[in-house]
């Protein structure tokens, strides 16, 4: 009971000090004194430039991903009363990352900087609600799984087929960030451009909290104790939509991060899908942070992907989880 | 006083009426139990007159109020539903569980305001789950998740309650158990509409039977009445010897 309520105040913490870490640490050596200057504008303007444009808005946008998906992921479970729900495995992700290379393809995502989030977040906005409808139809929840399944592989052979028949070298390199995810190099304007969406949807989510709770009961019952359930289904499906539309935008396809994450947190949570919401949104900002961190450290040739990273831990450890719960029920 | 009133539903579903023009009623201060073989379309009745299934046609009202246009939220402030199918999908804690019957007062698990709390305390210790309420969901009994499932619905603290089976998989003590919480409920004046597949366990605590066959109502009366052994061999074949309240099955009719 004591560690539940510490929860939230413990992982603002943790927050805190994976964002000031983030600063810390570079290629460039910078003592502490010396980031804190530059952080409050008061060092030289090469320090400036390191902190203000290159580590801090990498390590904001990479919590700012790991929040959109973190409580998207722990929505998603909630509506759907499935721990394998997420934005990856649903083929949300993909969908939206197939929206963005699209416009770069067609070379129409120079032309204005805001066109290819908002390709991103339609794309996520048309798979979520395929989702849902798809849900209206079937009650079983693996059905929809393997529905995002197909979703998701099917993006992927269409990005691939646009990357086979790339015009340069030079969007093939874009679409291959895309999709291999990564917050390497973005501003503070890039953030500031999917605020909105990003913040749209974290709030749908949260005034859709209570009724995720009562979806435990399974729909009939929540119905029965007063769930609107079609304006229910709808603020998830748009918020968690949004939320990773803007996600994928800022940094391409990021997966699992919307599993792990709310499966750590569901333990101190009272398995409660909205007491989850909001601790989960923000361990997966930690974790993404934590792993970018780790991503600029390891001394590799050509740098590594943060998605590439986020799978590589995530992909097992969603096997696990799927195979610890058939022991189970459903 | 409070009424539910169904009159002339319809539901239709795969081509096919699977209620026919159904009319009936439940006031506060009685208890009366729907019986019918299976597929008689007893739960789509009772979904569709709380309009959680859209009926093709027909009025419910809850006194002067069509149920059909009220918000989920309104209506589940004066009728509690307890569905067939009580699937959980995390393993949830007893207490947690109970508080969402208060979900349209806007209380929400660990946010409960005092009347809140007071209500799931009421219906905690009214189903003697307290010494439970810390229990994970996943590690109760059948009779002591059906309690659960029972404490949820009255902590509403609705004056009516539809319950679809309540007893279903209970052994005959728990049986009794879940069904004299009914009782109590009732004799406190609220009013209860128990589909049942029980026959003896209906006539015992039943004020009023409601016989369904084939998506029609064939009679609804006091069990003294409508409880003979023709109408159980005509609504589910069976021979049975009947004696005032108490029903012993013999067989195939």
């Amino acid at each position: 009971m004591i560690l539940s309520r510490l929860l939230i105040p413990g992982l603002g913490l943790a927050c805190l000090l994976s964002l000031g870490l983030a600063c810390l640490i570079g290629s460039t050596p910078m003592a502490p004194d010396r980031v804190l200057a530059a952080l409050l504008g008061q060092s030289s303007a090469a320090d400036q430039v390191i902190v203000w444009q290159i580590r801090l808005p990498r390590a904001l946008a990479a919590f700012a991903v790991g929040l959109a998906l973190g409580a998207s992921g722990a929505a998603l479970q909630g509506l759907l009363r499935n721990p394998l729900a997420e934005p990856g495995v649903l083929g949300v992700s993909a969908s939206a990352a197939l929206a963005a290379t699209f416009t770069l393809y067609f070379g129409i995502a120079g032309s204005a900087a805001y066109i290819l989030p908002l390709a991103a977040i339609a794309g996520a906005l048309a798979a979520t609600g395929l989702i849902a409808l798809a849900a209206l139809r079937t009650r079983s929840v693996v059905t929809l799984i393997l529905i995002g399944v197909g979703l998701s592989s099917f993006a992927a052979a269409l990005m691939s087929l646009m990357m086979n028949l790339a015009p340069n070298p030079f969007s093939l390199s874009d679409m291959v960030t895309w999709m291999l995810g990564s917050v390497a190099n973005r501003s503070l304007e890039d953030i500031g451009r999917v605020l909105p969406f990003l913040g749209l949807g974290l709030g749908l989510l949260w005034i859709s909290r209570r009724g995720l709770t009562a979806l435990t009961l399974g729909e009939e019952a929540a119905s029965g104790v007063g769930v609107d359930l079609l304006r229910q289904r709808l603020a998830v499906v748009l918020g968690a939509g949004l939320a990773t539309g803007a996600a994928v935008a800022l940094a391409g396809t990021i997966g699992f991060i919307g599993i792990v994450a709310p499966h750590l947190v569901r333990p101190w949570t009272a398995h409660d899908p909205a007491r989850s919401l909001v601790p989960s949104g923000l361990l997966g900002g930690v974790l993404l942070v934590l792993a970018d961190l780790g991503v600029r450290l390891l001394p590799t040739q050509a740098e590594l992907h943060l998605g590439v990273v986020a799978a590589l831990i995530g992909a097992p450890a969603f096997a696990w989880i799927a195979a610890r719960r058939s022991t189970g029920h459903d | 006083m409070t009424e539910l009133r169904i009159e002339d539903l319809v539901v239709r579903r795969g081509g096919a009426d699977r209620v026919r023009g159904v009319s009936l009623s439940v006031r506060s201060g009685e208890l009366v139990v729907l019986l019918g073989p299976n597929g008689a379309g007893k739960t789509l009745t009772l979904q569709a007159g709380l309009g959680i299934e859209m009926p093709n046609s027909g009025r419910v009202w809850l006194d002067a109020e069509n149920v059909l246009r009220l918000s989920a939220r309104r209506r589940a402030r004066s009728i509690a539903y307890l569905p067939q199918s009580r699937p959980l999908a995390w393993p949830s804690r007893v207490e947690d569980l109970v508080a969402l019957g208060r979900f349209a007062y806007g209380a929400a698990p660990g946010r409960l305001s005092e009347v809140d709390a007071e209500a799931v305390e009421g219906a905690l210790v009214a189903c003697q789950i307290e010494t439970l309420r810390h229990r994970r969901a996943d590690t109760l009994s059948g009779g002591e998740l059906a309690r659960v499932h029972c404490a949820r619905a009255f902590a509403a603290g609705a004056p009516l309650m539809v319950a679809d089976e309540p007893v279903a998989a209970l052994d005959p003590r728990q049986q009794f158990r879940v069904m004299d919480l009914f009782r109590t409920f009732v004799s406190e004046g609220g009013g209860a509409l128990v589909v049942l597949h029980d026959i003896a366990l209906a006539a015992r605590y039943a004020d009023r039977l409601i016989w369904m066959q084939a998506g029609q109502i064939l009679a609804d009366g006091t069990p003294e009445e409508t409880l003979t052994d023709s109408r159980l061999a005509e609504i589910y074949g069976v021979r049975a010897r009947i004696d005032g309240r108490s029903v012993e099955l013999l067989g195939f009719a």
